[in-house]
């Protein structure tokens, strides 16, 4: 579904990705793990296509097509989902409104049909179920005001509302009490099939005993040193990230 | 490959073409002379011409103001065109076809419903051309419900007694520079007289468009509402694209008597200059509402797109007990336009209430400021007053600033203001895209959820259009 090679990119100049290889395929859990800074978000933002970054080298397909030649809306339009670390808030644009218009621009782009207020608001009432959220919530301002849990609930009801092929989740455990991540995790578990992925970003791996990968990577200064099985995870969460850092550097070396 | 914030617009100003059409305009410069010229032309009554010339005097001796956070070149006052009517020279037509074809072609050009057959919406229409109304619609069937709707000139003719009465006592003619100047040469304008106890049987509304690339244009629009009575009146503006610039010095006068309510809205899209601050209208305008009665409401709304410069600050004195202000303003700036725009709200009367909501949105290089005075006077008991002011900046090169002046003289009053500042960013963007839509759409849609306290104030036609507007001017913003 999503094949990366060799991607390089930087932002104002500074190199960021200094050569990632990754092969995603359908029905696949893919996390990326990693100290701050060693470019994990930064992944995630050059594949839906951020206009701060500047891919300087490689390749990256989606279902075979150079997704260096589409813009941010039409990738997303295709089936690329973020969800972001930091939802922005937008005020004077109601929830409800804002999730309308996402669907409709990419059932639109399928060929299916568009649904007008009344039929949207049936349609989005059986979602709002699966994240748990009241819906009170669709007719607030886009993200105005929402807790950090809040607006990371708000996320995953627009990844249910897209149902995206490739879902890239930046750090959604970040802001989220032990019941909520439960909740939104499930909700990510039950959208996910064998004709879709998930790429899960996260530098702690509590998320990842409720999606469970099967292809941990570790990354970092803008590499992948190391890439295994969920187990990785675990060893992550008890011994840290140095002696993935060591054993790279012990690599390089030799 | 990605989108930037760049703030270079492509969308061109639709309004921009000029009639060619015969006028009737006087040399070029001001003197007594030309007010005698003007107030002849018209046949006008002797106090209106000492009126015009007692302003005159007094302009004379004032100085134009510089307190506002604009730069321009000082218009020369002797390089203005003071008087210019499309001909044939009659100050009224008898029908539509004594009307200039040409003319007729132009408003058709523009949407405006001249033609009260063609026109869908119900609103009746004054038509104003440089200097002269060229027609009113549906005054026939106003007249039946005792209201008077016509230009400016027809009213000094036919209803002096009203004119006396009201002129300058709003907007005394010394108020301030370009008051005093339009009241020397003040051309054509509306007049609307709504009658004790009557509510307006539809919209009402005037339509501007500057023609001639020298003359200035000085219209002169009073509204009063007797007793009881309501009325919503609607303001559009256009101008053709010259590489010069144009003045547009106005006064606009409100009266409202006891529980009587005028709403006032405007979508004012002067031509804005080039996208190198190159022509566009300087629009200087004085207006102003007095809710002279107890239980009077005055509200002006105003989406303000257009003209290289505006100064303007739509005003309520609050004098009657209970009466109640309210300003909702949108003012959009892009490529090299300024403007300073706000309102004043003078509470007098006790349990007087005011409401401003002001959102400011710069875009390319240009300068947009909020200027607002609430002032509660000593025996203002009981007053209130909320004001709101938000500003959205798009790109890197404008500017949003805010002043808001508070005078309280009354311990009684509650005054609240809030500001805020935000930016249309790269990350706002960006959220919208990866939801699939695309960025003019996205920038459409956080522009209208920004504006949407406003709009709602809106008559629902005006609403339409001004959303479309401020779309069409922001297009190409980001690139």
């Amino acid at each position: 579904m999503l094949s990366i090679k060799n991607l390089t990119a930087s932002i104002n100049g500074t190199p960021v990705l200094k050569g990632i290889d990754l092969e995603i395929r359908a029905g696949e859990i893919h996390a990326i793990m990693g100290p701050n800074g060693s470019g994990k978000s930064t992944l995630g933002k050059v594949l839906a296509g951020h206009p701060s970054y500047e891919v300087t080298g490689g390749e990256v397909l989606f279902e075979g097509k150079n997704l260096f030649e589409m813009e941010a809306d039409a990738r997303a339009r295709a089936g690329i989902f973020m969800g972001f670390q930091h939802p922005i808030e937008v005020p004077g644009v109601s929830n409800a409104s804002f999730l309308r218009l996402a669907y409709n621009k990419k059932a639109e782009a399928e060929g299916r049909d568009e649904l007008d207020p009344l039929e949207f608001d049936d349609f989005i009432h059986g979602k709002i179920k699966v994240v748990a959220m009241r819906s009170e919530f669709l007719d607030r301002s886009l993200n105005e005001g929402f807790s950090g849990g809040e607006k990371k609930r708000n996320e995953i009801l627009q990844m249910a509302v897209l149902e995206p092929k490739l879902a890239i989740l930046d750090e959604l455990d970040s802001g989220l009490d032990i019941d909520a991540l439960r909740v939104l995790g499930d909700a990510v578990n039950t959208l996910q099939r064998a004709d879709r992925a998930l790429l899960i970003i996260t530098h702690f791996p509590r998320i990842l005993e409720i999606i469970q990968p099967q292809f941990v990577h570790v990354l970092s200064g803008g590499r992948i040193l190391k890439s295994s099985g969920k187990e990785l995870a675990l060893e992550l969460e008890e011994r840290g990230y140095d002696w993935v850092l060591a054993e790279a550097a012990a690599g390089g070396a030799r | 490959m990605s989108t930037t914030l760049n703030v270079v617009t492509s969308q061109e100003y639709k309004y921009g073409f000029v009639t060619d059409i015969e006028a009737d305009s006087v040399a070029p410069g001001l003197s007594e002379d030309v007010i005698r010229f003007i107030s002849a032309k018209k046949g006008e009554p002797e106090w209106l011409l000492e009126f015009r010339l007692k302003a005159y005097r007094h302009w004379l001796t004032m100085t134009e103001p510089d307190w506002a956070k604009v730069n321009y070149e000082k218009p020369d006052f002797q390089r203005i065109v003071y008087y210019s009517a499309p001909k044939p020279k009659v100050a009224k037509y008898a029908s539509m076809d004594e009307v200039d074809p040409e003319l007729l072609r132009t408003f058709e050009k523009l949407g405006v419903p001249i033609n009260e057959q063609a026109s869908l919406a119900g609103v009746a229409v004054d038509v104003v051309f440089d200097s002269v109304s060229v027609t009113t619609t549906y005054k026939e069937k106003l007249a039946t419900v005792g209201v008077i709707f016509c230009s400016f000139s027809e009213a000094v003719r036919e209803h002096p007694e009203l004119i006396r009465k009201y002129l300058g006592s709003v907007v005394p003619a010394a108020d301030n520079f370009y008051a005093a100047l339009n009241s020397a040469v003040f051309t054509d304008g509306s007049f609307v007289f709504i009658p004790k106890g009557v509510t307006c049987p539809m919209d009402l509304s005037t339509y501007f468009r500057i023609n001639n690339k020298e003359s200035g244009q000085f219209e002169r629009t009073l509204i009063v509402a007797e007793e009881g009575a309501s009325v919503s009146y609607l303001e559009g503006c256009t101008a053709p694209q010259f590489d010069t610039n144009q003045l547009h010095a106005a006064v606009v006068e409100l009266v409202a008597l006891d529980q009587a309510s005028i709403k006032y809205s405007t979508v004012q899209n002067w031509y804005a200059g080039d996208k190198n601050g190159l022509g566009g209208i300087f629009n200087f305008v004085t207006k102003r509402g007095l809710c002279k009665g107890k239980g009077s409401h005055i509200s002006w709304t105003q989406v303000e797109t257009g003209s290289a410069i505006t100064w303007k600050y739509p005003s309520c004195i609050l004098l009657g007990d209970d009466s109640i202000g309210e300003f909702y303003s949108v003012a959009l700036t892009n490529h090299k336009q300024q403007a300073d725009t706000g309102t004043k709200m003078v509470h007098i009367g006790k349990n007087t209430k005011s409401t401003i909501i002001s959102k400011g949105i710069s875009a390319g290089d240009s300068s947009n400021s909020y200027r607002g005075l609430v002032k509660i006077q000593p025996r203002a008991e009981g007053a209130r007053n909320f004001s709101q002011c938000d500003s959205m900046l798009i790109g890197h090169t404008c500017s949003a600033s805010t002043f808001p002046y508070l005078e309280v003289q009354n311990r009684s009053a509650k005054v609240e203001h809030e500001a805020t500042t935000s930016k249309i960013g790269e990350e706002q963007l960006f959220y919208f895209q990866q939801r699939g839509i695309p960025a003019e759409e996205a920038i459409s849609m956080i522009i209208n959820g920004f504006c949407k306290d406003v709009f709602r104030e809106l008559p629902m036609e005006f609403a339409v259009e001004a959303t479309k507007l401020l779309s069409l001017k922001l297009e190409g913003s980001v690139g």
